[in-house]
């Protein structure tokens, strides 16, 4: 029977590889809170988008040439004569954006819900390093097109390490392979760009979900769910990641499927911020652009680089406002995970640290003239603040008492009575209305008093949140 | 792993042993893999001297010339310029070049062999951009008390128009000046000192 052949050669696979234990363990059985919401999507899509990326960065290779003379004009090729090939080239470009957009959400989303605290703080540390090696290739990715804006990025991030004293000009002369920005720059940022780090990133990443099954997944109430078990010992409060979450992540990456597709099709340089202007100009290594800046995910460690007067200082700074990110899960000292039962003086800390990190992000941008400056090192401090005073203002913090076991989420059901009584109050009954689908439910015309008094309440509860 | 009967210390001797051998060789192996990142040969070579025209550079006029690789500068200065040179010491970081890199030659109030004719790499000692020839006075981007000189539009550093750079922007010292020589009156040599010494 046909059937039995498929199932001994089946078999034959089960004895000699743990298939089905891989499959039980990572998908089938592995149990996830059952609390997860949106915030829960970025992981799964950091692992699209990088599926995206080594596809299309494979195809791009096929048609791309390394070399100082060629690789203005391959780019140029791959763009109007390679069939597709304007397609493929703005799938990889629009998804290095798309990975920093997923990648800060998901590291905001361990912010608030404390997902780097104990026992996940290995979790963090791997997250942070892939963090470091996304840097790294996406900094590589874009010298190679060989415009303009890839070569003084190049030159400007390069002699970043001719900053350490000592060894920093031998160190960046190393890096280069010659005196300036040039064609064994180029070679050898293709070569790392497309083998070692990808290499690198790939391992971090199984680490990281090594790490994240281990012990297993956070939720946004930040309570341990494997305290209380049944009997099967299975956690009370988890479902199987399959088939719930895996349908949930469809989901999601429908949504971000409709985002990406139309920055792909329409705005693919999206204003300057993910190609920009200056970058469809060839590499001219006697000419600075007027203005350069680096691409959007870099501006705000960029505007902090340039808020410190001092060349080293300036360049510690940049690092160090990477490093500080680290030693994270060692500087909150709060007992509470969740920003949910966390009290008011974390909430503001975050809230500063969020505008910070935007207004960095957009100063980095523009060009460095004194008022500019002034509001970089304001923003500066904010920044490093939030993380150097963390040890200091968790303690002082008053936390809500977190329950025992996960609250049950917010459904549709539950809801509609207070949408309901809103809707009563925010409206008086009106004879003369329309009649809607025979109903005289909708039979109403608006009550500014009711209104004034339903906004007030939402107003107060937003404060009181903050309290 | 059965420890009976085992000689503990020739087994902890072998591991020793073998551990040392091992990170020799590895050492060993690391020196051609990192040195092959150094540049090559041919780059080294291509730092070759340039020959330069000035008959056609007029008065307050830039001239830019590639040298291995590197923009350098040619700039004319008109008189003004060089009197305007010998107020600036006040907002300067270093107005003598005492932590500048230049040719003994060239440590002079103008930066220069001859006071009129500038030469210098033009990659600003901050992070390697190229700065902006600015030779206007007081443009409203660049404020009332600039006197013209040069200013680096990726993070706002500024020279005065002999390369010296001004105090609280980021750059730490002066724009650095190649070894350079005037063959006869027109003709300038970048990348050797005057008496057939090499850079």
């Amino acid at each position: 029977m046909k059937v039995n052949r498929l199932t001994l050669c089946g078999n034959w696979i089960l004895d000699r590889f743990p298939l089905t234990k891989l499959w039980n363990d990572h998908m089938a059985h592995y149990y996830a809170p059952k609390n997860f919401n949106f915030w829960y999507f970025f992981g799964s899509l950091a692992l699209l988008v990088l599926v995206n990326q080594f596809l299309t960065g494979i195809l791009l290779t096929m048609n791309y040439k390394p070399d100082a003379k060629l690789a203005f004009d391959s780019v140029e090729y791959i763009m109007r004569d390679v069939n597709w090939g304007w397609l493929i080239r703005y799938m990889h470009s629009t998804g290095a954006s798309a990975f920093f957009i997923v990648i800060y959400l998901h590291m905001f989303r361990g912010l608030i819900y404390g997902s780097y605290k104990q026992p996940r703080e290995l979790i963090w540390i791997f997250g942070m390093l892939i963090f470091l090696c996304l840097m790294a290739e996406a900094f590589m990715g874009y010298l190679l097109p060989w415009g303009q804006m890839s070569y003084w990025g190049a030159q400007v991030i390069i002699s970043l390490f001719s900053a350490i004293p000592f060894i920093g000009d031998d160190l960046s002369l190393w890096i280069r392979g010659d005196y300036v920005v040039a064609d064994a720059t180029l070679n050898r940022f293709f070569a790392f760009h497309v083998i070692s780090v990808p290499l690198v990133l790939v391992l971090l990443i199984f680490l990281h979900i090594v790490a994240l099954h281990e012990v297993g997944s956070n939720n946004p109430d930040g309570v341990e769910i494997k305290k209380y078990k049944d009997k099967n010992g299975i956690p009370l409060d988890g479902i199987p990641f399959h088939p719930y979450y895996t349908v949930k992540d469809i989901v999601g990456v429908a949504v971000f499927l409709i985002f990406f597709a139309t920055v792909i099709f329409y705005i693919p340089e999206m204003g300057g911020f993910f190609l920009e202007a200056d970058n469809f100009i060839p590499a001219d290594p006697l000419k600075t652009p007027e203005h350069i800046a680096p691409l959007w995910y870099f501006t705000p460690f960029y505007a902090i680089l340039r808020a410190v007067p001092d060349k080293f200082a300036g360049v510690i700074a940049m690092f160090g406002s990477i490093a500080v990110l680290f030693v994270l899960p060692w500087l909150d000292r709060s007992p509470v995970k969740s920003i949910r039962y966390r009290g008011a003086i974390f909430k503001k800390a975050l809230f500063f640290f969020v505008i910070s990190f935007f207004a960095l992000g957009y100063l980095g941008t523009q060009p460095a003239t004194p008022t500019l400056t002034i509001f970089a090192r304001i923003f500066t401090l904010i920044y490093f603040g939030f993380f150097l005073l963390m040890p200091i203002y968790t303690r002082w913090e008053k936390p809500k008492p977190v329950p025992s076991r996960l609250k049950d989420p917010l459904t549709l059901e539950s809801i509609v009575p207070s949408i309901k009584a809103a809707y009563e109050e925010m409206t008086i009954k009106d004879n003369n209305g329309i009649v809607l689908f025979g109903s005289t439910e909708f039979q109403r015309k608006p009550n500014p008093e009711g209104i004034r008094n339903v906004l007030l309440r939402l107003a107060k509860k937003i404060i009181t949140s903050f309290e | 792993m059965n420890t009976e009967g085992v000689d503990e210390s020739k087994r902890q001797f072998l591991t020793s042993a073998l551990t040392v051998v091992g990170s020799i060789g590895t050492g060993y192996l690391a020196v051609p893999f990192l040195s092959q990142m150094q540049p090559s040969v041919k780059a080294m070579a291509g730092g070759a001297p340039v020959e330069v025209d000035l008959s056609k550079l007029e008065s307050g006029q830039l001239l830019r010339v590639a040298w291995r690789g590197k923009p350098v500068w040619i700039v004319n200065r008109t008189p003004t310029v060089l009197e305007t040179l010998k107020t600036m010491d006040s907002v300067l970081s270093d107005p003598n070049s005492n932590d500048s890199i230049q040719p003994e030659y060239s440590k002079n109030p103008y930066r220069s062999i001859k006071p009129e004719i500038f030469v210098a790499i033009g990659l600003c000692t901050h992070l390697g951009c190229s700065p902006t020839f600015r030779p206007e006075i007081a443009p409203h981007d660049l404020g009332p008390d600039w006197k013209g000189g040069f200013f680096c539009p990726c993070h706002g550093s500024r020279f005065d128009y002999a390369g010296r750079v001004y105090s609280g922007v980021p750059a730490p010292t002066n724009l650095e000046i190649p070894p350079h020589y005037y063959i006869n009156d027109n003709l300038l040599l970048i990348g050797e000192t005057g008496n057939g010494g090499a850079a």
